[in-house]
């Protein structure tokens, strides 16, 4: 073939062929020609009820990332900014082709992270709905604005797509960030897959802009396992959208730069530290807490629970798990009730507000908890075993830990479990992280049983 | 007041509370469901909470209204009613003192107690005022939250909420979901208590009394009729219902 009849084969800055490069847009008159906003400008309003409960819904397979997209294209979103961090998560090109669509009024790439979360606190203080996403270092160089929402009263969702924090640097699964995100003020979900996701960035935004939160929520899910691997998710149609965000119904004026009494908002003490007393700030942090508290309510009622409990009645052990973990310990259980074990799964859907009166009622028979985490410091062990101290008698296992892009075989938390029953030495977890000691008699008692 | 037995079993007591009490939400208290209000942090039907709320402003001392920027502001027609309503709920209270809290700026160099009232610092215009009673009414959640602890921390002002969405733990006594048609139920309610108690309204209706700087203000005039202020929208003023503040947002009721 020669020279002059090859195609231009456009490429990215790498060099890769570029295979879904639009073609350039034909002349036309006009007659006939479709609006690429017309279907968004057709989505009608529902309410969150019958979006949530009532709307029919169709299942589909796809990655975590689409299921994002879905979300969003039904949430009314006002704005999103991205910085991509590409490879970790394709979420936010997708919700630029949202914006592409109309289903998103405005779109833009931040500079960085810590750009990305100033713009998104500006977009929610001006009065509209935001929603980004960012993973692991992203997460870390944004953390100062992202930590400055809560105190702001800023509703907005941000996606967590956890991975590995460096150094040393990698774009493997591993949810160490969320530690980082717990103590924020910020609502934090764990999503354990596709469906979770999609769901929860939903419902993030409105219990996030209900006055008594007016809160940032933080939707968080291991990356990879669940944002490119594909899974179902059911969905209504995308002809519905949630209501439009109100703003004038938050617990914060918000920000109008020209008009007052609004642009009276902007002279608040949050950024006039020099001129506050201690005792303002002291009382507005214990607010920020009192409106994450306050989303319990909103958190029953639109997400069934902080938490999901199955097969805990009569359960000698107990697995309690967040995120990719929960769906390996589902089969854990599974693999457990074979070999005879009364064992049970609780997932926890909420880590801010966290669950601790029901984990208190949950954990009172167990004798043996395990807590498996796709990270190496347990913070779900932590929080877990100070919420249930002195409420339950049971051994709890902060483990097994794995992280840096691993993944959990269902044996490693079985063994544990064997492990936890019989006093059997784990070749996963060290003694320092094993708490309580069940009674030897119940042990040896329940060892005759299975 | 037959209140003893309430406050024995309060959870959200009357101050002052000390140093840094836990807010009401540590303490386990939540905003009522609609129709409900809160009562020293107990749930109860609103209308209870309503008439604690009078019992506590006619018999305490140097009892306030604070209005705030959503009724103080002309943000929409609604705001104008709303404001009215307050006006015609201090109508109701003999010698009650109006201190607004017009915004959320921390004042500098100091406060001045008998002009306004501000979130940052409470305890001060409560302070200098020697408030015992109050209800905060207008005020942006968060600012009324804040106000709210601060107050319950360092003063013996038992305080009330008459909040326009869910209410506020953090008050003894709350009611919530308070458009203007609300206020006036609430105003019912104080007037049937007022007349229960005896307690009677000066006849040329003069029964707001001013501060020592409002009365500096008005020409050294000690007391006035809340009724005879009267309250207009310009249409042609600028206001938030241009940038999509309307009335309808506000109302709950009516």
């Amino acid at each position: 073939m020669s020279e002059g009849l090859e195609t231009e084969v456009k490429t990215n800055p790498q060099g890769d062929p570029i295979t879904s490069a639009p073609e350039a847009p034909k002349a036309e008159s006009g007659k006939g020609r479709k609006d690429p906003h017309g279907d968004a400008k057709s989505q009608v309003e529902v309410s969150p009820e019958y979006m949530f409960f009532e709307a029919p819904r169709e299942r589909e397979f796809i990655t975590g990332s689409e299921c994002a997209k879905e979300a969003v294209r039904r949430s009314n979103v006002d704005m999103s900014v991205a910085y991509p961090i590409t490879p970790q998560s394709e979420t936010l090109q997708l919700i630029g082709v949202l914006y592409g669509e109309g289903y998103v009024k405005e779109f833009y790439r931040g500079e960085e992270e810590y750009g990305v979360m100033s713009a998104i606190a500006g977009a929610s203080r001006a009065g509209v709905r935001a929603f980004t996403a960012t993973a692991g270092p992203g997460t870390l160089r944004g953390l100062e604005p992202i930590v400055s929402w809560a105190g702001h009263r800023l509703p907005a969702v941000c996606m967590f797509t956890c991975r590995v924090v460096n150094a040393p640097l990698a774009i493997q699964p591993d949810n160490i960030e969320i530690a980082y995100l717990l103590n924020s003020g910020m609502l934090v979900f764990h999503a354990e897959n596709q469906q979770d996701l999609f769901d929860f960035i939903m419902k993030g935004f409105i219990i996030s802009e209900k006055n008594d939160v007016t809160l940032p929520v933080g939707v968080c899910c291991d990356g990879f396992f669940v944002t490119h691997a594909r899974g179902y998710c059911s969905m209504p149609d995308k002809g519905f959208k949630l209501p439009a965000r109100d703003p004038y119904r938050g617990s914060v004026p918000v920000l109008d730069a020209e008009n007052p009494p609004a642009r009276l908002s902007r002279d608040a003490p949050v950024q006039k530290s020099n001129f506050m007393a201690y005792n303002i700030h002291a009382v507005w942090q214990q607010e920020v807490w009192a409106g994450v508290e306050r989303s319990r309510k909103y958190i029953e009622k639109y997400m069934d629970g902080l938490l999901e409990a199955q097969d805990v009645d009569g359960a000698d052990v107990l697995l309690i798990a967040s995120g990719s973990a929960a769906a390996q310990s589902r089969e854990a259980v599974r693999q457990c009730k074979e070999r005879g074990i009364k064992a049970g799964l609780i997932k926890i859907r909420s880590l801010r507000p966290f669950p601790t009166n029901e984990l208190r009622k949950l954990c009172t028979k167990a004798k043996l908890i395990v807590i498996p985490e796709f990270n190496y410091v347990g913070w779900l062990a932590k929080d877990v075993a100070t919420a249930i101290y002195g409420f339950s008698n049971a051994k709890i296992v902060a483990g097994p830990h794995v992280y840096g892009g691993m993944s959990m075989p269902v044996e490693m938390i079985t063994d544990e479990v064997e492990c936890g029953l019989t006093g059997k030495k784990s070749n996963t977890v060290p003694p320092s992280a094993i708490m309580g000691v069940a009674d030897p008699a119940a042990v040896a008692e329940f060892m005759k049983s299975i | 007041m037959e209140l003893t037995k309430e406050l024995e079993d309060a959870i959200v007591a009357p101050g002052p509370q000390g140093f840094h009490p836990p807010s009401a939400a540590e303490l386990g208290v939540l905003t009522p469901d609609e129709g409900y209000g809160l009562k020293f942090g107990h749930v109860v039907a609103e209308e209870l909470a309503m008439e604690a709320m009078a019992r506590t402003m006619l018999t305490r001392k140097n009892a306030t209204i604070f209005p705030g920027p959503l009724v103080l502001w002309n943000w929409n027609d609604h705001a104008a009613d709303k404001a009215r309503a307050v006006l015609e709920l201090a109508a109701q209270l003999p010698e009650v003192l109006v201190i607004p809290m017009p915004d959320y700026r921390p004042k500098y160099p100091k406060v001045e107690p008998e002009e306004v009232i501000n979130p940052n610092h409470p305890n001060l215009t409560i302070w200098g005022n020697k408030i015992e009673a109050c209800i905060f009414i207008g005020v942006h959640c968060h600012y009324a939250n804040l106000t709210l602890k601060m107050i319950r921390a360092g003063t013996n002002c038992w305080t009330s909420a008459i909040c326009a969405e869910q209410g506020h733990e953090d008050a003894m006594f709350t009611v919530r979901d308070s458009d203007a048609a609300k206020i006036r139920r609430v105003t019912a309610v104080f007037k049937r208590v007022r007349e229960e108690m005896g307690i009677k309204l000066p006849e040329n209706g003069e029964n707001v009394r001013f501060t020592g700087l409002q009365s500096r203000v008005h020409d050294g005039k000690t007391h006035t009729n809340p009724l005879d202020f009267g309250l207009s929208v310009d249409p042609e003023s600028g206001n938030a219902a241009a940038f999509g503040h309307k009335a309808e947002h506000m109302q709950k009721e009516a």
